[in-house]
């Protein structure tokens, strides 16, 4: 795999004499989605400002493609596409001309037929006309998400593109971003719904208090540290485990009025079918059962907490 | 070069103009013309020629000026400012564009517009006053270099500001009083002298006194020196915007 963006050693002290990020390794590699996690104010959007050439960094180097970002700004800039977290539009301005208007700014001719499909892609294009202030917010994500796809960007910056987004937008975006995967396009996006990270990502990275605290493929970390328990509430106690249930290495909560199962979520297939199979035989009677998931969010909030 | 960078920027300031016809070309002409028909034609006539010329053609070079000048100024600041402002500027920013070209498309735009503002004020003033210019490429020259140093001078303050407030304060408190001191509605020559040494210190001055000459041939300050003025000014402020972008000053946290 090849780096698309590679950061090293990265920080930046606002002038305010603020840390906001402390000394930043990652590499984002080609194709990917990346997830990058993180509390409020832990230095995400620092990190893709300084990346996209927002923001000056206090030091480090960042390169996109091999290109410097300062050295090599045009090349290096080129490539990428940002969807910003707030909606910063000019309002006055037609759909039509602030897409057309991030196109030029690119260095691009204009290319109707492009920008046609992005605007049908995103359900704009009955919208084209309209001034950005009639749009409702939901649209003007939207809006800024042509702007970012304009220029045919092949590394794409999404700062919490859920935010505020319904149900059904949010599910068209999860779509659009994976053709977009599918078209090549390297994709790193910010979110607070570990969900979505959860959903999107191929590898996920943890960010707090401007330090990356880990960095792994979402399956690995799900693996390491995702795993599900099914509860069991028995109507009768067993005080003690038959014989036929040693193998599914129960344990027994409340002096054996719960069991509790736990399996790799991960395994293709577990042994419940077979678990409740033999309970039955043994003529154990189910109360209650439920499952539990340690998510990505438990996991997330593990690494926060106990690095904080 | 991104030269498709610098034509959105252009395209996009200039369509802004276009938006708002109203109020950046048809206010500042209407009270203009009032300037022309009160001073000019209304207390013109009663008033004395100085250095030759009718009141009324005296001071429509000098109106000009004055208009150019706050509008060059107001409308660059506004241009730069408002995309700071709503946060647009963003997209500025991460383009694979040069400072240099940015501020090619953004002056580029608002000095046009004072080019084009200037020759329809000075083609109203000829409704009211009857003039004539002497030499019309000198003017031409003037009026070009003048728009464009203001319109630095007013992305500078535009990227300065830091709210609408401190961008209406420079306009009011500096240009204005530089402007009415500088020479539009009287000669300096009618200071005493104390005040005539005062005010070789106003900018302003040597821009309306070489504007003049370029309509009748009669000046303050000798032309060429005006001239210098104004290339000095224009490089000044080419020096500042130069400061500005390599320090990232207000634009890049
Ligand atoms: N211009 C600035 N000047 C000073 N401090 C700043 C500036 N911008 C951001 N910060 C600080 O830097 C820290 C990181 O901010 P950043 O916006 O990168 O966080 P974030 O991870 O994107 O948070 P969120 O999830 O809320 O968007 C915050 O503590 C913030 O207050
Ligand atoms: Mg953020």
């Amino acid at each position: 795999m090849t780096s698309v963006i590679s950061i090293t050693g990265l920080n930046k002290i606002y002038t305010d004499g603020f840390q906001a990020l402390d000394d930043i390794h990652l590499d984002i590699e080609e194709g990917e989605i990346f997830a990058l996690l993180g509390p409020n104010g832990a230095g995400k959007t620092t990190l893709i400002s300084i990346v996209c050439g927002i923001v000056n960094a206090s030091s480090g180097e960042v390169k996109v493609r091999g290109h410097d970002i300062r050295a090599d700004f045009r090349l290096a800039r080129q490539q990428i596409g940002l969807v910003p977290q707030e909606l910063s539009l000019s309002i006055f301005e037609s759909v039509m001309a602030t897409v057309n208007f991030s196109r030029g700014l690119y260095g691009k001719p204009r290319d109707d037929a492009w920008i046609e499909k992005i605007l049908r892609d995103l359900t704009l294009w009955e919208k084209r006309d309209q001034r950005i202030m009639a749009l409702s917010g939901g649209m003007k994500r939207r809006v800024l998400i042509a702007k970012a796809l304009a220029h045919q960007p092949r590394v794409l910056f999404l700062d919490e593109p859920t935010a505020g987004v319904d149900v059904e937008l949010r599910q068209e975006m999860w779509e659009l971003v994976r053709g977009l995967r599918e078209d090549g396009v390297t994709i790193i996006l910010t979110t607070h719904y570990i969900d979505e990270a959860e959903e999107m990502a191929d590898r996920i990275g943890v960010i707090n208090k401007g330090k990356i605290i880990l960095v792994d493929e979402k399956q690995a970390l799900m693996k390491k540290l995702g795993k599900k328990q099914l509860h069991l509430v028995l109507a009768d106690k067993l005080s003690q485990l038959p014989e036929k249930l040693q193998q599914f290495k129960l344990e027994s909560l409340d002096d054996g009025q719960k069991l509790i199962y736990t399996f790799d979520t991960q395994k293709e297939h577990n042994e419940i079918p077979l678990l409740l199979k033999t309970l039955g035989e043994l003529g154990v009677e189910i109360h209650d059962l439920q499952t539990e998931q340690s998510s990505l969010e438990d996991i997330f909030v593990e690494l926060v907490g106990n690095k904080a | 070069m991104n030269i498709y960078a610098i034509k959105a920027i252009y395209l996009f300031e200039m369509a802004r103009t276009m938006r708002t016809l109203m109020q950046s070309i048809a206010s500042p002409v209407l009270s203009t013309s009032l300037y022309f028909i009160v001073f000019g034609s209304a207390i013109g006539s009663r008033m004395v020629e100085i250095d030759g010329i009718h009141y009324g053609a005296f001071i429509v070079p000098g109106l000009i000026m004055l208009t150019l000048l706050s509008e060059s100024v107001n409308n660059a600041a506004f241009g730069i400012h408002m995309p700071r402002f709503t946060g647009a500027i963003y997209e500025i920013l991460a383009a694979p564009i040069s400072t240099r070209e940015i501020v090619i498309g953004f002056v580029g735009a608002a000095a046009t517009k004072s080019v084009i503002l200037g020759l329809i004020i000075m083609l109203t003033a000829r409704l009211f006053v009857d003039y004539s210019i002497a030499h019309p490429f000198i003017f031409l020259l003037f009026l070009i270099l003048t728009s464009l140093s203001f319109c630095l001078f007013g992305f500078i303050v535009g990227v300065w500001a830091d709210g609408f407030e401190k961008l209406q304060i420079i306009p009011l408190m500096v240009l204005t009083p530089l402007t009415f001191l500088g020479g539009t509605f009287y000669s300096i020559n009618m200071l005493p002298p104390l005040w005539q040494t005062i005010t070789l210190f106003n900018p302003v001055v040597y821009l309306v006194s070489g504007f003049r000459w370029a309509f009748y041939e009669s000046s303050d300050v000798s032309v060429a020196v005006s001239l210098g003025m104004v290339c000095a000014f224009l490089l000044l402020c080419l020096f500042i915007v130069h400061l500005i972008f390599k320090t990232g000053y207000k634009l890049k946290s």
